[in-house]
C-alpha cells in the first residue's frame, strides 16, 4: 500500500523528536543530514551501515588535501545568466541569486567553480526521464556555472523554479529549490546542496529537507529575500551564502 | 580568529542532474592516445545488490609525476559560442566526473597516479538517495599503507582495484551490505 503524507509526517516527527531530545541531553548538533533517513525512501538501501573510517588530517601525503583547479576558460559569461541561453525569454519570475562562498573561518573561497541546476517555472527539469506533466520551457534549460571572485562572491540570473511532485509517497511535493555544486580548495570540501526560498509551505512535508534534523542547519538552506539585490524593472533578489565544511583551514595556512 | 561559521548542510544530488553536471569528456582524464593510459571502471551497487543508474562520481588524483596541482581546463568552454571545448588533450588536469550508465557502470580513462606511497585515485560518490556524498579511494596496488593497514582484511579488500587485461582496473562501489565499501571521513 502506498505511503501517505500522514505516514511520512509521523516518521519525520518521531525522528525530529528523538534528535531534539538527544541534543537537549548533550548529544552533538548534526550539521549535515542523516544518511539513514527512512522518510526519504531512496536512502534506505543507499546508506552505509559501517562507520566511516577516519583519515587523519595530519597525513601530509593525502591526495584529498588539494583540489581540482578551475580557471576562467572553464566557463563563459553567459553561463551565469540562465535567461540568456536561448533565443527567447524564459517564462517565470526573473531573479538574481547571489552570495559568498566561505570556509568555516569566514574566509572567502576564491576562484572556485559553482554549478547550479534547477526546474523551470512550472516545476519541470529539462531532463527526458522527468515525466511530471508540466510544460517544458523551450527557452530555459536550468543550468548555470560561474567562478567565485576575490571576495568569494557568486551571482546568477535565473528564473524562480516551481515546486514539483515526486514518487516518494502519495502526494509528495518538493519545495522550490535550486541545486548547487561547489568544490572548495580541497577535495574534502566538496559539497552538493540545495537552496530554498523563504516561507515555502512545503518545508514541513519534505523528507529531503527534513533529513537535516537540526532546525538551525535547515534554516541555513533557505535564501533571504534581499531588496538591495532586486534590480529595477528587471529581477527579484535573493541572498544565500555557502559555508564549506571540512578540515581544510590548517592546510590552506600551510600553503596548500 | 573570528567565531567559526556553521556549515551549509549537504543535500542529495537527486535523479535529475544529468542535463547539468556531466560534461563531454568527463571521463577522459588521460591525454589523447597516451600510451600509459589506464581505465578504472566498475559498478555502483545499493544494499540489495542492484546497480545504481543515477550515481555520479567525481575523481581526483595525482599526476604521474606526483604533482597535485592539476591543470585548469577540465571543462573548458569556448568564450565566443559558449560551447563545450573540453580538455586540450595534452595537459593532465587530474579531475574527472562520470555518471553511472543505465547498468550502473562507470569507466574513467586516466594516467597512473604518482603520489607518494601506494598509488590511489580519490573518489567522491553522489547519488539519488544519498543525502551526503561519500569519499573512498581506489588503490591501484596493495601493500603497506597507513589507511589500508588500519583495516581488517575483508574491509581492506574493498579499497583495492583488481587489475585486469589491457591496463584496466576493476573497482566496484557497494553503498551498503555485504562487501560494503570503506568510506572515509577526513578529520
Amino acid at each position: 500500500m502506498a505511503l501517505t503524507q500522514s505516514d511520512i509526517d509521523t516518521e519525520i516527527k518521531d525522528l525530529q523528536d528523538a534528535y531534539d531530545k538527544a541534543v537537549a541531553g548533550g548529544a552533538p548538533v548534526l550539521h549535515h543530514p542523516r544518511r539513514d533517513y527512512a522518510p526519504y525512501r531512496s536512502s534506505l538501501l543507499r546508506h552505509p551501515k559501517q562507520p566511516l573510517v577516519a583519515v587523519s588530517g595530519g597525513d601530509p601525503e593525502a591526495v584529498e588535501l588539494s583540489g581540482p583547479v578551475f580557471g576562467v576558460t572553464d566557463i563563459t559569461e553567459h553561463d551565469s545568466d540562465l535567461t540568456l541561453q536561448h533565443r527567447g525569454e524564459p517564462i517565470g519570475e526573473r531573479m538574481t541569486v547571489s552570495g559568498r562562498l566561505l570556509d568555516r573561518d569566514g574566509r572567502p573561497v576564491r576562484g572556485q567553480l559553482v554549478e547550479i541546476w534547477q526546474a523551470n517555472a512550472a516545476g519541470r527539469y529539462a531532463h527526458l526521464r522527468e515525466q511530471h506533466p508540466a510544460p517544458h520551457d523551450p527557452n530555459f534549460t536550468g543550468v548555470g556555472r560561474t567562478l567565485t571572485d576575490d571576495q568569494g562572491r557568486y551571482s546568477f540570473t535565473t528564473i524562480k523554479p516551481g515546486p514539483y511532485p515526486w514518487g516518494n509517497h502519495t502526494n509528495a511535493w518538493r519545495p522550490a529549490h535550486i541545486h548547487f555544486s561547489v568544490f572548495g580548495t580541497a577535495f574534502t570540501q566538496r559539497l552538493v546542496t540545495q537552496m530554498y526560498f523563504p516561507s515555502d509551505p512545503l518545508f514541513r512535508y519534505d523528507p529531503i529537507l527534513r533529513s537535516v534534523t537540526d532546525e538551525a542547519a535547515r534554516n541555513r538552506l533557505i535564501a533571504a529575500y534581499d531588496h538591495d539585490l532586486s534590480r529595477p524593472e528587471f529581477s527579484m533578489g535573493y541572498a544565500w551564502d555557502i559555508v564549506l565544511d571540512g578540515p581544510s583551514a590548517t592546510w590552506i595556512e600551510e600553503g596548500r | 580568529m573570528a567565531e567559526r561559521l556553521l556549515p551549509t548542510p549537504s543535500h542529495t544530488i537527486g535523479p535529475f542532474y544529468g542535463h547539468a553536471l556531466p560534461f563531454p569528456g568527463g571521463a577522459e582524464v588521460a591525454p589523447q592516445g597516451h600510451s600509459d593510459a589506464i581505465t578504472l571502471h566498475g559498478y555502483v551497487f545499493d544494499g540489495a545488490g542492484t546497480p545504481i543508474p543515477d550515481a555520479l562520481l567525481d575523481f581526483w588524483q595525482a599526476a604521474p609525476d606526483g604533482s597535485l596541482k592539476g591543470a585548469p581546463g577540465s571543462m573548458r568552454r569556448d568564450p565566443s559560442t559558449g560551447g563545450f571545448v573540453g580538455r586540450n588533450g595534452v595537459d593532465f588536469t587530474g579531475y574527472g566526473r562520470v555518471p553511472t550508465d543505465a547498468d550502473g557502470h562507470y569507466a574513467l580513462h586516466t594516467l597512473p597516479p604518482g603520489n607518494a606511497g601506494l598509488p590511489y585515485i580519490s573518489v567522491c560518490v553522489f547519488a539519488r538517495g544519498l543525502t551526503h556524498h561519500l569519499f573512498t579511494r581506489a588503490y591501484l596496488a596493495d601493500g603497506a599503507d597507513p589507511l589500508l593497514d588500519s583495516l581488517p582484511a575483508e574491509r581492506r579488500a574493498t579499497l583495492i582495484a583488481a587489475e585486469g587485461a589491457n591496463r584496466t582496473y576493476r573497482f566496484d562501489i557497494r553503498l551498503q551490505g555485504e562487501g560494503e565499501t570503506v568510506f572515509l571521513e577526513f578529520q
